[in-house]
């Protein structure tokens, strides 16, 4: 798709807006894996719940999305924005885990919890947890407490525990989540 | 003129009444195309395909009447890979680097390699019983050993990559020169290719020993080809070559390191030149994304730390090594636009299309459906010249090419695309349309009276993408660039008569119980295993 408008009312598939460059599509119900798969440009919102992959580029390579805004209002599955280029995920319900693992770049906005393992093997770009992570990867090493990110044109105020990585792939990541909603992770604070 | 073929073969004439016609008037014929050197099965070549679904998706063949489904660009599928060679006029390939432990995988995805007849090359350059025979200078032993791994594997000839080299991987190391000594076996390069090149000629053997030299794939080891070169020149006789190196571009290099790496090619086709034992194929670049393997275990680790790439390693037991690395060859990287260039430097420095052969060491330099664009670098300067202006600056200035204005005529491709191969390969019945010959023919769409290849390279490179009719053992395969019949082809291998036990001693027995995971009584192919073999009976000296 490159231009004009899709309106999904109900439920829909695999590889919705898959290598998508322009245009808007809704989904009313959830939407299957796959969701804007080397999306290049364009916006795709889903009102219910996504399954894995979400932005994810295609088994074995590495270029995922590039370009456009998805945005999810449920929750989200495993391998959110795999091989991630560029461009804006956000997802208001909670998310799987490994989200973001391998980007490169953009950012990856998470309104509810991480099932853990986020950033993994990801070199830079932005994911930001605005509730519980479980634990933070051993390969992240944490940087300061920030009161505010700066997602797309808005800010989120925080405090964000922000941590860089992963340190094993040399990654300049950044990976911010709530200090007030991790308490376990206070531990990380006398590194600071 | 008309070309007569009965049962598979072309013939003196037939009774025209009854005969089917094709009528080619105003096309080209030639004969089926022939690949010395393209890895299309095997162990290795289907890891490349689990390595990478992401070459699968993005080039889909869709089934047919005739024909099965299939994907991949640059590691195609068993019958998708019959099927593009069948179009593009081919009929004969020889896959190169079979570890004897694979052989089984290897002719079963030979068999269901439809299109086609072929062969393989086991590997036995780093064979633990070779290199203890070739240190102990049991030269006839080792020739009656191989017989016996030519018959258990089904093999064609004998391919040496990176000869000790690869054996010293087995324990993290490598070699750097045909001189240097293989780690436990005492024993150099040197020695290795001397001896297998005395081996194959006390066995008769139709091809000549296929050498893939130490060092490839490194800046100066154009000194180590001709070193390789020259180390069985004394055993040539008559004129008659006995040493094929393979994929030469990659072994062509000159410089200390990567920035100022450049071309050796003058000064191999220098020796070639002056030199008639010696047989060469191109191993030519092609500016795509593909997927290289070689048994060079070594070579390959070397390419993931250079491109951070998914990678595959493999050490196969006793015999050899593998691995595998995805590479896009860049038009703005000045090494690979060098790479790009000495390929075609060696193919038109070296005078006589007899010793150096079009591959592209498929798929390491590129895939096999690129021959046609080389066919037209080959024939055409301004073909040459609209590549060379795309290319990195550094490597466009440093290129041989633009001081180069041969051009291969139409005789000179069918040489280095299929007659020469044949030849080489000692493959008589091919690569020729005489009486007697397998009736493998190609038509293309080119009129070679009337088109001036140099000036219509376009048109040139249509014909060869498509031939108009593929024949294949006197029937038609391919018609209008389709096929529209399925076939299998033979399975070639050498079975040699030696007047010296062939079978494995009981020492060497005992190493199989010790060294392997199977035993050596499981280790051979048996008869009936291929779907259909074709064994060519040669009496050896020993
Ligand atoms: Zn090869």
């Amino acid at each position: 798709m490159s231009t004009g408008r899709i309106i999904i009312e109900g439920d829909v598939g695999m590889h919705l807006g898959e290598e998508m460059k322009g245009g808007v599509i809704t989904v009313t119900g959830n939407a299957g894996s796959w969701v804007g798969g080397r999306m290049k440009g364009g916006t795709i919102e889903i009102k219910g719940d996504v399954g894995d992959y979400v932005g994810a580029a295609y088994r074995g390579s590495t270029k995922g999305m590039s370009g456009g805004t998805i945005i999810v209002h449920g929750n989200a599955g495993n391998e959110v924005g795999c091989f991630m280029r560029n461009g804006l995920i956000k997802v208001y319900g909670n998310i799987g885990q490994f989200a973001g693992i391998h980007m490169a770049k953009g950012t990856i906005f998470v309104q509810g919890s991480s099932e853990g393992r986020a950033g993994a093997q990801m070199r830079k770009g932005k994911i930001v947890v605005c509730s519980n992570i479980p634990s933070i990867l051993p390969t992240f090493t944490v940087e300061s407490i920030k009161p505010k990110v700066k997602i797309d044109e808005e800010k989120v105020t925080g405090p964000f525990y922000m941590f860089v990585g992963d340190r094993a792939e040399g990654g300049e990541g950044k990976l911010y989540v709530s200090q007030k909603q991790n308490q376990h992770l206070s531990f990380y604070e006398e590194y600071l | 003129m008309d070309l007569a073929i009965n049962n598979g073969k072309i013939v003196e004439k037939i009774n025209e009444k009854k005969a089917k016609v094709i009528d080619a008037s105003g096309m080209m014929i030639m004969p089926g195309g022939v690949d010395i050197h393209c890895h299309i099965a095997g162990a290795e070549v289907n890891t490349g395909r689990l390595l990478r679904p992401e070459d699968h998706f993005r080039d889909v063949e869709v089934k047919t009447a005739v024909t099965r489904s299939g994907v991949g660009h640059s590691i195609p599928s068993t019958f998708t890979t019959g099927y593009r060679y069948s179009r593009m006029g081919y009929t004969t390939l020889m896959n190169p680097s079979m570890p004897p432990f694979e052989a089984r995988h290897t002719h079963e995805e030979l068999d269901d390699t439809p299109m086609v007849d072929k062969a393989t090359y086991p590997l036995l350059g780093d064979w633990w019983f070779v290199l203890e025979h070739l240190r102990d200078g049991l030269i006839e032993e080792c020739a009656a050993h191989i017989a016996w791994i030519m018959a258990a594997t089904r093999g064609y000839a004998i391919k040496i990559v990176n000869p000790g080299g690869v054996e010293a991987w087995g324990f993290g190391r490598n070699v750097k020169g045909i001189d240097d000594s293989v780690p436990h076996f005492n024993i150099t390069p040197r020695e290795i290719i001397r001896g297998l090149c005395k081996v194959n000629k006390l066995l008769n053997m139709p091809h000549t020993i296929h050498v893939h030299t130490n060092n490839l794939g490194k800046p100066g080891n154009y000194v180590t080809t001709l070193e390789t070169m020259k180390c069985v020149e004394d055993l040539a006789e008559e004129n008659r070559p006995n040493i094929h190196i393979t994929h030469c571009q990659f072994s062509a290099y000159k410089g200390s390191n990567w920035r100022n790496m450049s071309s050796g090619a003058e000064e191999i086709a220098k020796y070639v030149n002056h030199h008639n034992h010696v047989t060469l194929d191109m191993g030519q670049v092609i500016f795509t994304d593909t997927t290289t393997m070689t048994a060079d275990g070594p070579f390959q680790y070397g390419l993931y730390r250079l491109t951070g790439n998914k990678w595959v390693n493999h050490d196969v037991e006793t015999e050899t090594s593998a691995g595998i690395v995805p590479f896009r060859y860049r038009r703005k990287s000045a090494v690979n636009a060098t790479q790009w260039s000495i390929g075609l430097e060696l193919a038109l420095l070296i005078e006589n299309p007899w010793k150096i052969y079009l591959t592209t060491d498929h798929p390491n330099g590129g895939p096999f459906t690129s021959y046609p664009t080389i066919i037209t670098w080959l024939m055409s300067q301004v073909a040459r010249k609209k590549m060379l202006i795309k290319i990195n600056k550094r490597a466009r200035r440093k290129s041989l090419l633009p001081s180069i204005d041969r051009e291969y005529s139409f005789y000179e491709i069918a040489i280095v695309t299929r007659a020469g191969q044949a030849k080489a390969l000692g493959l008589a019945q091919k690569g020729q349309l005489g009486v007697g010959a397998d009736a493998d023919v190609a038509i293309y769409d080119i009129n070679p009276e009337l088109v001036d290849p140099s000036k219509k390279y376009k048109k040139v490179r249509r014909a060869f993408k498509k031939a108009v009719y593929t024949i294949k053992g006197g029937e038609v395969v391919v018609k209008d660039g389709q096929i529209v019949k399925s076939v299998f082809g033979k399975t070639f291998w050498v079975d040699i008569k030696t007047s010296l036990p062939t079978e494995v001693n009981d020492d060497l027995k005992r190493k199989f119980r010790e060294y392997w995971t199977v035993e050596y009584e499981n280790y051979p192919l048996r008869k009936g295993f291929l779907h259909n073999p074709a064994p060519i009976s040669i009496k050896a000296e020993v």
